[in-house]
């Protein structure tokens, strides 16, 4: 049960990429952040949803997984570029990995990240797959 | 204007597996029961997928479809037998999801295969009398059958949702009617794995009694016949007893072939006549009359009368069924078993 609270806090952020704009620069942001890093004092933040479209960036096939993760290997984890600019770093689903290549077409989807065990919540949010 | 479909969405699973590969673990002969069961191949979830993130899919879909502001849905009602809590509504997951909380009533609701339609007699009620502007009824499972039973041919994944108002219609719900019994054709007790059925009651006492009489008293009630139809969708358990129930009740081939996913997709529980209804809509043409009746084991039947507008031509979804049907890929029983946690000593969720 560790983290819950940050986990149901995170919850705009995991279920509908709800990031940050700043007014000053139109500068964009993921995760969510309260002062703009380049207009500091002068910079003014409003929540910003992603769309959920963009290209994968760069990846890696993970073989060797972290617990809660045993059972799909080889899966791929990616940094995807967002339309909107910023970079967001997601598993790839739905695929083989050699279906994966830099510069392919992404898209969201809701998915189940991990349970807290059996008895635990199930924590959802944001994963990618690749566009048909 | 009177209540009806604002938008509508769907969600199938990527993958597949085909009966010739259950049959093959089973020692059963292919042929004899894809001819048996009419079903040839079923989806499969994947180890992330469950029925609140195919209600959330669906959901979003349907949301898409309409055009409305998320906030301006002010009831969800989630239908399914395979929630991922026990206790913990899978209404709230979707309402979050899509951005519809906090201003809303929502609910789960349970009655096996029907809970979908269910939901949206439920939002209906509460559009018609104007408590709310829109509502979300949503189909969704992922259902489990007892390895080597009969059932582990057809319990598949997926779901549907529709956007219930009465603004902006791609058809209109002209009536709605139900049938209900105590009948004992299928349960699964609390914390049991794996459903039961009374096979004796399958058939006859179960699905065509509630199907065909719902569908009968609707019909009459509002004068019409089968040939008044372009379209007729019924719950689909199999590919055999939608073809058997629309023959009784005097529909042709052409009637119901348009809705009928169960050979491709399985039954999908919760979703499945709902999806029939989707497939049906994604080609409909102002006019067009469509009967939809569920069948829910327990037992229970919601039939609808559902009339197609020229928004429904106007407004095309961009996401048809037919889309998720074509997109797929095929797993073969060891990794079916390992997806749906069927292999012993495998714990999925750490
Ligand atoms: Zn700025």
């Amino acid at each position: 049960m560790k983290g819950l609270p940050a986990h149901w806090r995170l919850l705009p952020q995991r279920y509908n990429l709800i990031g940050s704009y700043c007014k000053n620069c139109s500068g964009r942001f993921f995760p969510q952040r309260s002062i703009c890093p380049d207009c500091r004092r002068t910079g003014s933040m409003e929540e910003f949803k992603f769309s959920g479209k963009g290209e994968i960036y760069s990846y890696t096939v993970i073989r060797a997984p972290p617990q809660g993760f045993d059972y799909q290997v080889p899966y791929v984890i990616a940094i995807v570029k967002m339309d909107e600019g910023p970079f967001i770093t997601t598993q790839i689903v739905d695929c083989n990995p050699e279906d994966v290549e830099i510069g392919k077409r992404v898209e969201t989807v809701f998915r189940k990240v991990i349970a807290d065990g059996e008895s635990g919540i199930i924590r959802y949010g944001y994963k990618f797959r690749l566009t048909d | 204007m009177s209540v009806g479909i604002v938008g509508y969405g769907a969600y199938l699973p990527r993958y597949r597996i085909k009966t010739d590969e259950i049959a093959r673990v089973w020692g059963k002969d292919p042929e004899s029961v894809k001819k048996g069961l009419g079903v040839y191949e079923k989806t499969v979830p994947n180890l992330d997928e469950d029925a609140a993130t195919i209600a959330v899919e669906a959901s979003r879909n349907a949301l898409l479809h309409s055009g409305i502001k998320p906030a301006d849905i002010g009831a969800i009602y989630a239908g399914s037998e395979s929630p991922p809590y026990a206790v913990k509504p899978t209404a709230t997951i979707v309402g979050a999801a899509i951005e519809a909380t906090p201003e809303l009533t929502a609910a789960d609701l349970e009655f096996a295969c029907k809970a979908g339609t269910a939901a949206i007699q439920c939002c209906m009620g509460l559009v018609e009398a104007e408590r709310i502007k829109f509502g979300l009824a949503v189909g969704s499972d992922t259902s489990q059958g007892m390895p080597g039973d009969i059932l582990e041919y057809t319990a598949s994944a997926g779901g549907a949702a529709f956007i219930i108002g009465k603004e902006n219609l791609i058809a209109e719900i002209k009536d709605t009617h139900s049938f209900t019994t105590d009948t004992p054709d299928f349960w699964r007790r609390e914390g049991e794995e794996f459903p039961k059925h009374g096979a004796r009651f399958t058939g006859e006492p179960a699905y065509f009694k509630h199907v065909i009489n719902c569908s009968k008293r609707i019909m009459e009630r509002n004068k019409l016949s089968p040939k008044d139809f372009k379209y007729v969708v019924f719950h689909q358990p199999n590919g055999r007893f939608p073809l058997k129930a629309a023959k009784i009740l005097g529909f042709d081939q052409e009637q119901i072939k348009p809705g009928l996913l169960t050979p491709w997709i399985g039954n999908t529980y919760s979703g499945s006549t709902l999806l029939g209804l989707v497939r049906i809509l994604d080609e409909a043409t102002e006019g067009d009359l469509i009967l939809a009746t569920s069948y829910g084991s327990g037992a229970g039947s919601d039939s609808f009368i559902i009339e197609v507008t020229k928004e429904n031509e106007k407004r095309k979804n961009s996401k048809p069924l037919q889309s998720f049907i074509d997109r797929k890929d095929y797993v073969d029983y060891a990794v079916y078993a390992k997806l749906k946690g069927k292999i012993k000593g495998v714990k999925l969720e750490k």
